[in-house]
């Protein structure tokens, strides 16, 4: 049961953290229109992380809710993944990021669904659709930049370069996936065929031999994650129990 | 990103170079991007209609953004984007002669003819 509690923390963890990231994109978008497609994709993710939530409140009781979860937990109790709380940089980075999650994303869920946790496999389901536009919408802006301007192509390389050393860590079992989540490392092959085809399109190179960070999935985070939680913890950590 | 952008009423159609780029205009960024007109059939609906315009650097861009701004809240299940430079409006200045002599001719409508009362209303 606390391993299925985890897998479920784990998995609201990484969405609610990227939402957040994203979020912080809202009145800065480049434009206009992609203002708004980065804070609906936010949205989409924190809808998804609040049903697993809601799971993962019901399976612990005592009193556990949705808000607890995310607004009550501290930093070595988040167990997202990496990738997601590194800093957005520029607009080439932050589609990178979502580009090379929402693929992993997407091949997890498909997994996901087929679980035999039937809750876990309903709110996969459900997901996927928005998923499959946030790969189309990340894949196509990663092929836009890297085969765009010398200057896109290079701020494409940079953010491969902030980015790629966190990628290992999603197909890296964690103890609570072992014994009941998705084989992950099944997944590795399928995630580097697909990341490959969209960075050849764009003319950006897969790196190779890069040390990979590890430690998110246990709580082990880099220095991001602590001040993503100040600001989306600040209200309830000021204002117990406020409400709006 | 510094991007120009030029905003326009809705119904605005943007006089010449001001919707797209083959030749940026003097007043406009070389960053900004077309104007696109989008056009969105509802479920119910038959035909597309006008909702708005955006901007995109491209059609699939057009598409996307479309998607994002103005079908959120189920309004469509199909979009169309045609950029605005490729849309000729009639002038405004022009509206005495193309429609005021319409005005004085009712019998274009079909409205003198007697109907039988079985035929209801039409």
């Amino acid at each position: 049961m606390s391993f299925l509690i985890d897998y479920t923390l784990h998995l609201a963890d990484s969405n609610l953290i990227l939402a957040q990231r994203n979020a912080e994109w809202c009145g800065h978008g480049p434009i206009l229109e992609q203002d708004i497609a980065i804070t609906n994709i936010s949205l989409d993710l924190l809808g998804q992380s609040r049903n697993m939530y809601q799971y993962a409140a019901t399976l612990m009781g005592n009193g556990a809710t949705e808000d607890t979860l995310a607004y009550l937990r501290t930093e070595r109790e988040f167990k997202n993944c990496l990738l997601v709380e590194q800093p957005n940089g520029d607009w080439g980075q932050t589609v990178l990021r979502q580009f090379l999650y929402s693929t992993f994303q997407q091949l997890l869920y498909q997994q996901l669904q087929k679980n035999t946790d039937e809750q876990l496999a309903a709110i996969a389901a459900k997901a996927l659709k928005e998923i499959a536009y946030h790969v189309r919408w990340s894949s196509e802006w990663v092929i836009r930049l890297g085969d765009g301007t010398v200057e896109s192509h290079q701020r494409m390389l940079h953010a491969i370069d902030e980015l790629w050393r966190y990628t290992g860590e999603m197909f890296i079992p964690a103890d609570y996936e072992n014994s009941f989540g998705v084989n992950v490392t099944a997944l590795k092959d399928e995630w580097m065929q697909k990341v490959t085809s969209v960075f050849e399109e764009a003319t950006l190179p897969i790196p190779e031999k890069i040390f990979m960070q590890t430690g998110g999935k246990t709580g082990v985070h880099t220095e991001h994650l602590g001040y993503i939680l100040t600001e989306l913890q600040y209200l309830q950590r000021a204002y117990p129990g406020a409400e709006w | 990103m510094n991007c120009t952008i030029k905003k326009f009423y809705y119904g605005d159609i943007p006089e010449d170079n001001s919707g797209s780029s083959n030749q940026p205009a003097s007043n406009v960024s070389a960053n900004s991007w077309p104007l696109w007109e989008v056009f969105i059939r509802s479920k119910q609906g038959l035909d597309h209609k006008h909702v708005g315009s955006l901007h995109a650097a491209d059609a699939t861009m057009a598409i996307e953004n479309a998607r994002d701004v103005y079908t959120r809240r189920q309004e469509g299940v199909s979009i169309w984007v045609v950029e605005s430079k490729h849309i000729t409006a009639s002038n405004p200045d022009e509206a005495g002669e193309l429609y005021e002599p319409a005005a004085d001719k009712i019998y274009r409508h079909p409205t003198f003819y007697d109907l039988p009362d079985e035929v209801g209303h039409m």
